[in-house]
């Protein structure tokens, strides 16, 4: 589990990397101790799976992705699970959860999202979903995004 | 900063090194002395251009962030999915209400009746409820959580 120091270096890196020829010595610094320290609880951190990744964090629409799709679907319980998998491995869903249903006005228990530069592109993808999931789907709808309202991720406090 | 306005991109074109840098730096950031260097190295980049093209990437908003992307589940915290049904009359107006929260990590109008959709992400799993409880005394909406049983899938990657 990360300690005091780990979680300093989450709350300091949070917003971003230092944009800096030597960023890990720049964190080092802030946080009283040295890079490789740094670099080692960072690393540590990938290992473990606290830390994803270290990239850059595109907003869709500027990449011209501008049909952002939120697949839904009501899939048996039974073959929920399976049929997940088989989705999440789909080249164009980004993300797949099997999630609960709030009955009776949404029914839906598995999201996959879909991201396409139209939304004929991701009508098409949905389309492929559905015929993958088949007999066990009782119904689907896709939730567009119309508008990015905030988008920074996680701020936990210093 | 007006409170929903802050995340939209200002259309910007962007060129092919624009581009290969976007791609490049999805993952595998080089955890080195200059990691900066080394990236342009493989774009046959200097590291001063590499650093200027990422800032204004960041300053007009084609990227919403740059650096490591936290799970924190992975240390006993909490993200969950979130939706409320919002008159569209005061839209604008609960938006600002959601998304003053810290604990909001995103926040997507999305079209359908159920048209604001959230992710909440807290250090602890108790901060989720603490969360939607002031949102919901705040905007006199019901909140509707869809924590995940169960994930299949998870890469956020976009080719530019």
């Amino acid at each position: 589990m990360p300690d005091a120091i780990d979680r300093e270096l989450i709350v300091a890196t949070q917003a971003g990397l230092p944009l800096v020829p030597r960023p890990y010595d720049v964190l080092a610094e802030q946080l009283g101790t040295d890079a490789d320290e740094v670099k080692a609880r960072l690393q540590a951190m990938l290992d473990s799976g606290v830390i994803r990744r270290i990239g850059a964090v595109p907003n869709h629409y500027a990449l011209g992705y501008t049909a952002n799709g939120m697949s839904v679907w009501d899939v048996a319980d039974e073959r929920v699970d399976a049929l997940g998998e088989t989705i999440g491995q789909l080249s164009f869903v980004t993300h797949c959860y099997r999630r609960p249903r709030r009955q009776p006005d949404w029914p839906y228990n598995l999201f996959a999202m879909v991201h396409g530069h139209s939304r004929i592109e991701v009508e098409i993808n949905c389309a492929v979903i559905r015929e993958l999931l088949g007999d066990a789907c009782r119904a689907g709808d896709v939730l567009y995004s119309s508008r990015i309202l905030k988008k920074t991720g996680l701020r936990i406090g210093a | 900063m007006s409170p929903v306005a802050d995340s939209a991109p200002v259309l910007d074109a962007l060129d092919d090194c624009d581009r290969r840098i976007i791609n490049a730096l999805q993952g595998d950031f080089p955890l080195s002395d200059e990691p900066y260097r080394e990236v342009a190295a493989t774009l046959g980049l200097t590291e001063a251009d590499l650093l200027a093209r990422l800032q204004h990437l960041l300053d007009v908003r084609t990227l919403t962030r740059f650096g490591p992307m936290f799970q924190i589940e992975r240390m006993g915290g909490r993200f969950v999915l979130a939706a409320i049904q919002v008159p569209d009359a005061d839209f604008d107006r609960i938006a600002g209400i959601v998304n003053a929260l810290p604990e909001v990590a995103h926040n997507y109008r999305r079209e359908h009746a159920w048209n604001m959709w959230f992710v909440l992400a807290t250090e602890r799993p108790e901060g989720i409820a603490d969360a939607i409880a002031r949102i919901e005394t705040a905007t006199g909406l019901n909140v509707a959580a869809f924590p995940k049983e169960r994930e299949y899938f998870v890469e956020m990657k976009l080719h530019a």
